[in-house]
């Protein structure tokens, strides 16, 4: 059954290595994957932990229904104290990693201390053992997974890994698994590197016994033919997420030169066609791959078509990729983009902080706040391809004064920078911005301010809020599995109604990384994909744990307070431009230079904003501080935190 | 004409949802070690290879089966275990020259692709089709035609390379 997946407590200091249940009750309120891992970092840390020091906790895990019938659950959480934010960090990726896990009897792996060697952790169904990696250690993502399976004599291995720049202390490096599958943002893999943990390998066999087969494999084809059935996904089928870069660049909505423009021109050749037919010239008509049980099959094969590493496969880019190597330092040429995707694949670092970075960088050069001095001579003109190439992989090895100082984030940066470098920074919570411009939507905005692991697009962004659908539609969506009759509107560029949709989307994306499933399988770019009705239902056929959909909502939203509760725990304030619910001044001041109609001109009017955090809050059940009121606790069952249940 | 199970590899984009089904639908469980079907995969270089039971003519497991366990389903032409014969003596596992023909060591018996009686959940579930049950013909028209394709584009290239422009 699912639910006899275990809990496993692993000391990197000690060796001593505790399995243990997980408690019905325990699954009842936390369910599993994002939402368990955050109630175990919470009672897991202790406040003010060092992020590299062995006092940090790695969490990681599957979600509930990750491995069975259900559609798409292939996706891994990982999370523990941010080394790029201070705060919350938390990321979750695809593959196969996560049902191999599940197979091999585990669902949570805690993970405490700091090897004094490198090591990994390998898991074989239900035996962990602590293994020696000095041999790996300096490899890169793909090739530590070759080796591992090497050394366990084992093809089928499937393991989750650090490269070089978790190695390295690289504060954003990535947690990867597969070819390219990226657990970013927040650097997870840097908490990896500094407990000298190389990767966590997991093979089983175990069998997973499905509550109700009959009917979960019945929903899980009703469940394909609705994902596949919706455009966004069929679209996403054939070119893969650029074509939502594509969509964006278009209509204006794609930070370029770091925060000067909101298109990129002259992109023909990093267009979502043109990185297909790449793609489809270097590995034939199907060059479209998918993660586990995954009918949607997003992610594009290719072979890098020029340059010094021409030839070389890679999987994606996807939509960051094009905005971080192409229109954020106005590089935009496919030959960049598919090799500075190549190079943070496999040097496991996030794309998206590197790309925004070093375009941060090439503004502050622009502006003569840095100059050849603090570049070591490099040219960190727009435009030039070369140079950017050159930083990614001086960021990963940290050479030169200031690919380390980058290394460290944008935050710490800055500050070794001096002058008004800060100013220029375009993060919240000191994580990145996505390249994307949410200037022309305030929805958006309020996303990016107020999502829980610094500025991010995956925790509560209301996509759906561009396809300007009617209001009719919005209150169906927006509407359950709690109603809701307050303001709503179709209008992207609008203020009213959009706290209620990011609150909405917020507990909608808690709750599909609580079981495990897929974004692109939920409310996110497609309106008539599944939510909570639905997976009331999947979580019994599969699991037998019987869950209405205003349960699972209670569940997101106690997950979603335990996230709160963390960061404020570790120095959230809500005005507080390098830890607070609050977005760099350019938004309000620099108006959108370029694209459409309704983008040109457009800034964030900053009293809306403020309103619009206040209205959110109170729906979160939050002082104007964005602090919990005492009820919304005790309503949550989370009044007795940290209550040390597991 | 029977009907038999068609590998396209290129279409097939590794999700292995032809696993999770294959043992879902018939064991009630989720684990790829009991599937009838494995995905076998090349990641460095994208390559992804269903395989199953060819159902083969001369078919080596119904051959060596010293208890006559293993025979051939005249409708449907695939190859079928008897379970109350079989004493899971696991030749017909070493003569599978495909690896289609596999053990349990949960349940200590072997198991193979059954066609699920003619409606094969892997065919069912994949999108793509890069799992197919069609007419044994069929397969042959497709593959013809593709390889027609090829001499024709060959053709038309090798015309343009004599073309005095």
């Amino acid at each position: 059954m699912a639910l006899n997946r275990k809990i496993a407590y692993i000391d990197l200091t000690t060796g001593d290595i505790e399995t243990k249940p997980i408690p019905l009750d325990v699954r009842k309120k936390f369910l599993g994957g994002r939402g368990l891992d955050a109630y175990l970092l919470y009672n897991h840390t202790k406040k003010g932990c060092n992020p590299l020091g062995p006092a940090n906790t790695l969490l990681i895990s599957g979600g509930i229904l990750t491995a069975t019938c259900a559609s798409a659950t292939a996706r891994t959480h990982i999370m523990a104290k941010s080394p790029l934010t201070g705060l919350l960090g938390s990321t979750n990726m695809g593959g196969f990693f996560a049902p191999e896990l599940a197979w091999a009897g585990f669902h949570h792996l805690v993970i405490k201390g700091k090897s004094e060697h490198p090591v990994y952790i390998s898991i074989n169904n239900g035996e962990i053992e602590i293994r020696d990696a000095r041999d790996i250690w300096g490899k890169s993502v793909t090739d530590t997974q070759w080796a591992i399976r090497e050394d366990l004599a084992d093809e089928e291995v499937k393991s989750c890994v650090i490269g070089p720049a978790g190695e390295n202390l690289v504060r954003f490096a990535n947690v990867m698994t597969g070819i390219k599958n990226s657990g970013g943002r927040t650097g997870m893999g840097c908490v990896m590197g500094s407990k000298n943990l190389k990767a966590v390998a997991a093979r089983g066999t175990m069998d997973i016994e499905i509550a109700h087969p009959v009917e979960a494999l019945e929903y899980n084809k009703r469940f394909i033919d609705q994902i596949v059935s919706a455009k966004v996904n069929q679209t996403q089928g054939v070119l893969g997420t650029p074509f939502i870069w594509g969509a964006t660049n278009c209509w204006g909505g794609v930070r370029t030169r770091n925060f000067q423009y909101n298109q990129c021109e002259y992109a023909d050749d990093i267009e979502p066609e043109r990185i297909d037919e790449i793609a489809e010239e270097s590995m034939g008509p199907h060059h479209m791959t998918g993660c586990f049980g995954c009918q949607v099959h997003c992610r594009a094969q290719y072979k890098i078509p020029g340059g010094p590493l021409a030839g070389k496969y890679d999987e994606g880019p996807e939509y960051t990729s094009l905005g971080a190597f192409g229109a954020e330092t106005d590089t935009p040429r496919a030959e960049t983009v598919l090799t500075g995707n190549y190079l943070v694949n496999q040097f496991g670092m996030d794309n998206l902080e590197t790309g925004s970075l070093i375009s941060w960088a090439m503004e502050l050069y622009e502006l003569g706040i840095i100059t050849d001095k603090e570049t070591d001579g490099l040219d960190l003109s727009w435009g030039n391809d070369k140079v950017v190439l050159e930083m990614v992989e001086r960021i990963c090895y940290r050479k030169g004064w200031l690919a380390d100082a980058l290394a460290d984030g944008g935050i710490p940066a800055s500050k070794k920078i001096g002058k008004k470098s800060f100013d220029y920074l375009v993060q919240v919570k000191g994580m990145s911005n996505l390249h994307s411009d949410e200037r022309p939507t305030p929805g958006l905005a309020l996303n990016v301010a107020t999502a829980s692991r610094g500025s991010d697009h995956l925790r509560s962004r209301p996509a759906i809020d561009l396809y300007h659908l009617p209001e009719k539609v919005l209150r169906k969506i927006y509407g359950s599995p709690i109603p809701y009759d307050g303001p709503l509107s179709s209008e992207h560029t609008e203020y009213i109604g959009k706290p209620w949709q990011v609150f909405w989307q917020e507990n909608c994306f808690m709750g599909v990384d609580c079981l495990g499933i897929c974004k692109y399988h939920t409310t996110f770019l497609g309106p008539t994909l599944p939510n909570f009705e639905d997976w009331s239902k999947v979580l019994y056929y599969n699991t037998g744990l019987e869950m209405t959909p205003e349960e699972i909502w209670e569940v997101s939203r106690r997950c979603n307070m335990i996230e709160r509760l963390f960061n404020l725990r570790e120095g959230l304030t809500r005005n507080d431009l390098e830890k607070g619910d609050m977005l760099n001044h350019r938004y309000f001041d620099e108006p959108c230079k370029r694209g459409a109609i309704d983008v040109i001109g457009m800034t964030i009017d900053k009293k809306k904003f403020v309103k619009m955090v206040d209205e959110l809050y109170k729906h979160q059940g939050l002082d104007r501080e964005g602090v919990p009121k005492k009820e919304t606790l005790k309503n949550l069952g989370l009044e007795n935190e940290p209550s040390h249940l597991l | 004409m029977a009907k038999v199970l068609y590998v396209d590899h290129q279409k097939c984009t590794g999700c292995q949802l032809c696993e999770l089904v294959c043992a879902v639908s018939h064991d009630g469980i989720s684990n790829p070690a009991r599937s009838r079907i494995r995905v076998v995969k090349w990641e460095a270089e994208g390559l992804y290879i269903p395989m199953s039971c060819q159902q083969c003519q001369d078919a080596p497991c119904l051959n060596v089966c010293p208890v006559k366990a293993i025979s051939r389903n005249e409708e449907l032409k695939s190859v079928v275990v008897d379970y109350d014969v079989c004493i899971g003596c696991r030749s017909c596992v070493s003569a599978c020259p495909f690896g289609a023909m596999m053990f349990n060591p949960t349940d200590r018996k072997i198991f193979k692709c059954d066609l699920c009686d003619g409606d094969p959940q892997c065919v069912r579930f994949c999108e793509e089709k890069a799992v197919d049950f069609i007419e044994s013909d069929k397969v042959t028209i497709a593959k013809r035609r593709q390889a027609a394709e090829r001499v024709s584009t060959a053709g038309k290239e090798a015309a343009a390379l004599q073309d005095p422009l």
